[in-house]
């Protein structure tokens, strides 16, 4: 039987396959996983229609569960539960001491000090419940677009740290998804109502979630986005509201004892269908008889809005603070974008529309704007739009520094700078004969070393001893294009070479990824084999694919007739190899491929460099001196 | 791909103090639309790795350009004169520099707060100004003269940091 192709408008034909590309929205109380079909980014549901995925893992003695069957279960048997995992990623165990005592579970340290939860089914690290969740949301995109993902996006906070965001794309490896790109999740918000092709100013997303409440402030800048100022307060959101009817609800009752917990729950759970009807009904009855509590009445908008003023005042507040630390004024904010289902609520709608001076979008649904924005950058990135001129510059969203006397922060690479970047500083030692250094790495604003994040320590050794101050120390930082940190350091003066390369503490080790990866695989069905080889044929189809392109586009005009040959002689043994059963030769194939054009693609890089600076006049104009 | 270019050639732009800052704009982003390892995601890894070099480079030219300090300092570089980190400088420059501290440390201790830091902040800028239209001058002529100016402006630089952190503690966060 015949296939019908069918391709968005303005879309090149094969004989390219569209690439099946998804936007992840990893939240703290749900997540979301989206994907552009036929031209349009929609959040995909799961067999019962629900798009929405409780971020709650669930580890039984009998498996794994994940989402709304763990949530259930979340009161009953909350030690082996994990909700809010998104809160302890990246995070050290001293950390999450402070999180306070609203964490039920049995933690321990890992080895490099990483939190890990005493399960029925063995110790769990936040990274390995994220990833459930992100395996669960692959699985799910798998069997709506029918066949496994070739790239996701996945947005995070745009304050995440450098070890919150490789925490998070642990996670992802974990899962066996490949990540295209982190994504901010502000920025995100902003692509989903297509802002990065519209008119250049400031952009405000006022995110009001269940627990927490973010405002960023975006610059859009020849389609570069840039974070300004990020602000907000961990401790705010819609539970706030119904904890808030919840007490008017009591309080009219007339109950005076203390609430026990599943008194407490039960009217929460009211409080908050009471909230939902409020944003479409002026009124509300209710009638309330659980637990010993018994009321019988009315909440109007009004008195619910008296009840939560407060609330969104004080989420304007931090507006206020984030607009005056991005030194913008009100005026050059041409957009403000509503994210968070508790931006629903019609006063939140008013009172931001008044600070802001403008009518807030909200026309794409507020709890799925986050996931739509990163499919449709994740949609770009794998290749399915090779004609959009859309491009996300980055910027790193706090300084990177390291340690120097006296217990301060010296700053190597300041917040706001465009990535991926490098930067080196040079050090020297400080005593007669000194042959180690100890190099801390540190994330944050603040002077002190003991107000920034720690990332990762780690001592050079085989500085040849000198007197002091006449060994060259190098450290070089270099930050990709998500954002993420690696750092190494040398010895230079007398050629005596020593480099290390660290990873953030807390965060896993490779041996740490591999040897849960081949647990993971002992638990899978697919045996490992089989995975193996599906990725390499994955791998291989796609250098191919990509270096076949580079052919036809820029073949003739950069190679000689038999170096073309040459490729297309290898492209061709790499299709045999990659139709047998052998992983290890297609591996091995896919590598002398991509060898074998590494000038090519070099030439490639250059010309299409040389053609930006091609015939171009330089105009007279005002110069900055 | 050539890395030995200078950063004004990375961007066809002529090797001079004062930059076009609108062109050096449009370039940089024309550059990254080209080079940006994003416009790789589904590329070989020599292709990915290539990406990565050059818009680390493209970006690092483009804040080294962008701002007039670190520019300056880079011209410098180029005609062979490098900084010392802690230089012999006139008395006089030291002694207006200590004089400038004192005057914001008694905008931290006074009355008139966020309205004199202000005004302060305004008067540097005018000096930095000043002092950038020396340096462009002195840069054909007298290299040791620059070399003192770039320094002067480092001084003017921290001293800015310095206001700026004052603003967020009269502001109180």
């Amino acid at each position: 039987m015949a296939l019908l192709q069918i391709t968005e408008p303005g879309q090149a034909l094969d004989p390219h396959q569209r690439k099946r590309a998804a936007g992840i929205d990893l939240g703290t109380t749900n997540s979301l996983i989206a994907s552009v079909r036929a031209g349009v980014a929609e959040t995909l549901a799961d067999e019962q229609g629900k798009h929405m995925l409780p971020s709650v893992v669930r580890y039984t003695s009998g498996g794994i569960v994940v989402g709304d069957e763990a949530l259930t279960e979340a009161v009953n048997d909350p030690l082996n539960t994990i909700v809010s995992v998104k809160r302890l990623m990246g995070r050290g165990i001293n950390d999450v001491a402070t999180l306070g005592d609203q964490l039920p579970y049995r933690f321990s340290a890992t080895e490099s000090g990483m939190p890990r939860i005493e399960t029925i089914s063995g110790f769990v690290t936040p990274v390995e419940a994220s990833a459930e969740i992100l395996r669960y949301l692959a699985d799910r995109a798998g069997a709506t677009l029918a066949g496994d993902l070739d790239g996701v996006v996945i947005a995070v906070p745009a304050y995440f740290d450098d070890a919150q965001r490789q925490a998070t794309k642990d996670a992802a490896q974990l899962a066996g998804v490949n990540v295209l790109r982190l994504l901010n999740e502000p920025t995100a918000a902003a692509i989903a109502y297509g802002l990065d092709s519209g008119s250049e100013g400031v952009i405000a997303i006022y995110d009001l979630g269940g627990g927490t409440f973010d405002i960023s402030l975006l610059r859009l800048r020849k389609g570069v986005f840039e974070v300004l100022a990020t602000g907000g307060d961990s401790a705010l959101g819609g539970d706030d509201f119904d904890r808030t009817i919840a007490a008017w609800i009591v309080e009219q009752s007339g109950y005076m004892k203390p609430l026990a917990s599943e008194q407490l729950l039960g009217l929460m759970i009211a409080s908050r269908s009471i909230k939902e009807s409020l944003t479409d009904s002026a009124r509300v009855d209710i009638d309330f008889d659980r637990n010993g509590v018994q009321f019988k009445g009315v909440l109007d908008r009004a008195t619910f809005d008296d009840l939560v003023a407060p609330l969104i005042d004080a989420s304007i507040k931090a507006c206020l603070r984030a607009v005056r630390d991005a030194r913008v004024e009100i005026s050059e904010i041409h957009n403000v974008v509503l994210v968070g289902g508790s931006t629903r609520v019609p006063q939140v709608i008013d009172k931001v529309a008044e600070y802001f001076g403008k009518a807030p979008l909200n026309n794409v649904d507020p709890d799925k704007v986050v996931a739509i924005g990163a499919a449709v950058q994740a949609n770009v990135l794998v290749g399915n739009k090779p004609d959009d001129e859309m491009l996300l510059l980055d910027v790193l969203p706090l300084s990177l520094g390291l340690e120097t006397a006296g217990g301060l922060a010296e700053k190597v690479i300041s917040r706001n700078t465009a990535i991926p970047t490098e930067r080196t500083q040079e050090f020297t030692t400080y005593k007669d004969g000194q042959t180690a250094m100890l190099i801390h790495v540190l994330q944050g604003e603040r002077e002190l070393v003991t107000d920034c994040r720690s990332l990762a320590r780690f001592e050079l050794t085989g500085i040849p001893p000198m007197v002091a101050g006449a060994a060259k120390i190098e450290v070089m930082f270099n930050v990709d294009a998500d954002g993420l940190l690696s750092v190494s350091a040398r010895e230079t003066s007398t050629g005596t070479q020593a480099s290390v390369e660290v990873k953030p503490s807390y965060g896993l080790t490779d041996e740490e990824i591999t040897s849960m990866l081949q647990a993971s695989f002992e638990h899978a069905t697919k045996d490992a084999n089989q995975r193996s080889l599906m990725e390499a044929r994955v791998e291989s189809g796609r250098v191919i694919e990509a270096l076949g392109n580079a052919l036809a586009e820029d073949g003739a005009a950069l190679l000689m007739e038999s170096d073309i040959q040459t490729l297309q002689q290898a492209i061709e043994e790499l299709g045999r190899v990659s139709a047998g059963e052998d992983h290890l030769a297609i591996s091995e194939g896919t590598e002398l491929l991509g060898r074998a054009s590494e000038e090519f693609a070099s030439l490639r890089m250059d010309a299409a460099v040389r053609k930006v600076l091609a015939g171009r006049n330089i105009a007279e104009v005002d110069k900055d001196i | 791909m050539d890395f030995n270019k200078n950063y004004f050639e990375i961007f066809g732009l002529p090797v001079d103090y004062a930059v076009d800052l609108e062109l050096l704009g449009d370039r940089f982003l024309d550059l990254q639309k080209q080079v940006h390892p994003d416009r790789f995601a589904a590329g070989t890894d020599h292709e990915k790795r290539l990406a990565m070099q050059w818009a680390t480079l493209v970006n690092t030219a483009n804040e080294t350009l962008r701002s007039s300090l670190p520019r300056a300092i880079y011209v410098l570089g180029l005609r062979g004169v490098e900084l010392e980190d802690n230089p012999t400088l006139p008395p006089a420059l030291l002694m207006d520099q200590i004089e400038l501290r004192e005057q914001l440390e008694s905008i931290e201790d006074g009355e008139g707060g966020l309205k004199e830091l202000d005004a302060f902040r305004q008067r540097m800028q005018k000096t930095i100004k000043q002092v950038q239209a020396e340096f462009k001058e002195a840069l054909d002529e007298d290299t040791e003269k620059a070399a003192r100016l770039v320094y002067e402006l480092q001084f003017i630089s921290k001293l800015m940091d310095s206001a700026n952190r004052l603003e967020e503690k009269l502001l109180d966060y």
